[in-house]
Formats: C-alpha cells, sequence, structure tokens
C-alpha cells in the first residue's frame, strides 16, 4: 500500500537528478556562485518589485535543443513576486 | 595498425579491471596480439584477475626506469598465447611514471603488439593521467548508479578535451529486474544522460566473482556476463554485432508489468 502512493520510480528520480546535477557539474558553476547570481538578480529584480528572496530558486538545466546531445545548459530563476507595483511608487 | 585502448570510469569498483582482462582475452581469443598494460601503480589488480600474479618478476616501472628490458615485463597469459600483461609495480607510487615516459613505452609496443589495453586507475589525478597520455581511443565504464554516473561524466568531459578518435561507454551490472521494476537506469537512460555511443551492456552475474575467484576470464563463456563481454569484443575489433537493449529496454508489456510491481 506504502507504493501506491509513490508517484515516480526510483529509476525516475535517479535520471532527474543527475540531469540537473551533470548539467551544473558540466557548467563547472559552484554552488557558492550560484547563491552569488541568485543575491545579485534578487537586488535587480527587487528595484521594480517585491519579491519574496526566501523562496526564490534558481537552477542551471538542460535545454530542449539538441543541438551538441541536447547537453546546452539554461540558467532559469523561479522568482515569486509579492507585489508587482512595489517599484513604480 | 595498432590500437592504444584506455579502460576508465572515474569511480572505483565499477569493473575497469573485469573489463580490460575480458576484453584482452576476447580480443587473443579471435586471433589479434594483444598487451593489456596494468597503470594503477601501487595497487596492481590485473594480475590477480588474469591468474597471472605468480609470475610476474619485473614490472612497468622497471621498462620505464630501465632495470629491465620491455619484453622482460611482458607475461605470456596462460591460455591466450597472443595475449600478453605488463603489471605495474606494487611498492611505488603513481608520480614513478609520468606522461611522456607512458607515451614512449605505448610507442615501442604498438609495434608488437595489434591491440594495447591500458587500465586506468580510478580518480582523475597522475594515474589517470598517464593512462590517457598515449591512448588513442577510450572505454568508459560505469554502473546505472548516481555517483558512477557523475563520475564517468566528467572522465568524458576530462576525454572530450583530448584528441581520442573514439569515446565508448560500457554500462556495467545491470540488473534487468531491477529496470522492470522501476528502480533502476536502463541502459537507454545511461546513454542518454551521457550522450556517449554505447558499447555494451553487461548484466549482473555472479558468474563474474567466479571468474575472478578462479583468476580466468569469462569471455566467451556461456554465461551472461561472458556472452555481453564477446560481444563487446567484437565490436571493439569493428565487428557490427547488434547492441542487446534487452536489458532494461522498455516495452510496452514490461511497462504494464512495472505499474503492477509498484502497485502491488
Amino acid at each position: 500500500m506504502r507504493n501506491f502512493f509513490r508517484r515516480r520510480s526510483s529509476r525516475e528520480v535517479a535520471r532527474d537528478r543527475l540531469k540537473i546535477l551533470l548539467i551544473s557539474d558540466r557548467v563547472n558553476c559552484s554552488a557558492q556562485t550560484m547563491e552569488m547570481i541568485k543575491n545579485d538578480i534578487a537586488r535587480v529584480i527587487s528595484k521594480y518589485m517585491k519579491i519574496d528572496v526566501d523562496s526564490m530558486e534558481i537552477q542551471i538545466s538542460k535545454t530542449g535543443s539538441m543541438e551538441r546531445g541536447g547537453k546546452n545548459p539554461v540558467l532559469s530563476a523561479n522568482i515569486p513576486i509579492l507585489d508587482i507595483g512595489n517599484g513604480d511608487k | 595498425m595498432s590500437e592504444v585502448l584506455v579502460v576508465t570510469s572515474g569511480k572505483g569498483g565499477v569493473g575497469k579491471t573485469t573489463t580490460c582482462a575480458n576484453l584482452g582475452t576476447g580480443l587473443a581469443a579471435m586471433g589479434y596480439k594483444v598487451c593489456l598494460i596494468d597503470t594503477d601503480i601501487g595497487l596492481r589488480n590485473l594480475d590477480v584477475v588474469m591468474g597471472l600474479e605468480n609470475r610476474i618478476v619485473y614490472n612497468l616501472v622497471d621498462v620505464v626506469e630501465g632495470n629491465c628490458r620491455l619484453k622482460q615485463a611482458l607475461i605470456r597469459d596462460k591460455r591466450w598465447p597472443s595475449l600478453y600483461l605488463m603489471p605495474c609495480a606494487q611498492t611505488r607510487d603513481k608520480t614513478s611514471v609520468n606522461p611522456s615516459q607512458m607515451v614512449k613505452l605505448v610507442t615501442h609496443l604498438r609495434e608488437i603488439f595489434d591491440y594495447i589495453i591500458l587500465d586506468c586507475p580510478a580518480g582523475i589525478e597522475q594515474g589517470f593521467q598517464n593512462a590517457v597520455a598515449g591512448a588513442d581511443r577510450a572505454i568508459v565504464v560505469t554502473t546505472p548508479e548516481v555517483s558512477a554516473i557523475r563520475d564517468a561524466d566528467r572522465i568524458i568531459g576530462l576525454l572530450e578535451a583530448r584528441e581520442f578518435s573514439k569515446i565508448e561507454l560500457v554500462i556495467n551490472r545491470i540488473r534487468s529486474d531491477m529496470v522492470r521494476r522501476g528502480d533502476m537506469m536502463s541502459a537507454s537512460d545511461v546513454t542518454d544522460i551521457l550522450s556517449v555511443p554505447l558499447i555494451g551492456v553487461v548484466p549482473d552475474d555472479e558468474h563474474v566473482v567466479i571468474s575472478t575467484n578462479q583468476g580466468e576470464p569469462l569471455v566467451g563463456s556461456m554465461t551472461p556476463a561472458g556472452k555481453a563481454y564477446q560481444n563487446i569484443s567484437y565490436r571493439v575489433s569493428g565487428k557490427d554485432v547488434p547492441l542487446n537493449l534487452e536489458f532494461g529496454r522498455i516495452t510496452f508489456w514490461t511497462k504494464i508489468s512495472g505499474i503492477f510491481h509498484t502497485t502491488g
């Protein structure tokens, strides 16, 4: 019954974890650098709107492009906005 | 024309030495002149896997340092007269040899052998640099585990920065029952992630342990791993043998039964 609620198999979990892990390994970007990028993005966006910095996420992942074996990385940021009008004051 | 292959993996314990022993034996059984070189100085193992540990007199470091002639360090295999092993030193460390010395050694061996197979140590330090220095083709061994694949990816990156004619992948220790249950990545999952051509899939097989116990490579035997290594040997030599992706292939039916396994 326990397994009934398990949505993803461990095989899929492993595959997805590796895809993300290897992209960041390949671009040779340390966790520290990622944190710095994240803080810089947060600072810039905060000029224009109020964002939730704590739940903001940035990630380097694979693009859909199949060039070079689909290895082309893309940096994506997920930034929750708290108040969009904040910066216009 | 001779070819120099390096068998590497990054992570330890994924089956580099077993792959070397079986590939070398497989190629020798096909009639090629083969030289296996153990480059894991200080932690040699290819000699025991081949069952030749009692015949070692001289080793790779002796050759490089000029303590003996090249041919004195070559040990002939028990079963195949065209197969030789060059062991490495057990009481020295990786810095005893440098990459340019390895290139020179391999250049001499090219005159004698059709295939020269280098067993690379784990890691990406000097031992790795020595092993890859003289090679023109690389075989990366991995298992369908996150840690091994990550290290393999790193190794592939380092190999791609050098001029290799070919970089090919061997996936070792696949368990088709686990793949079917959704608890192990399949051969195609691993190949997709690493984006390197696959040259063979070796199932997890207890006969490998038995063959290592006996010091006799199992290539060519009627065991699952023996057959897989036979096919890898054929493919390395250029024969077109279709890949058996049975280990972990997801068909409609296995998918359905997989669902029942996870829900049941």
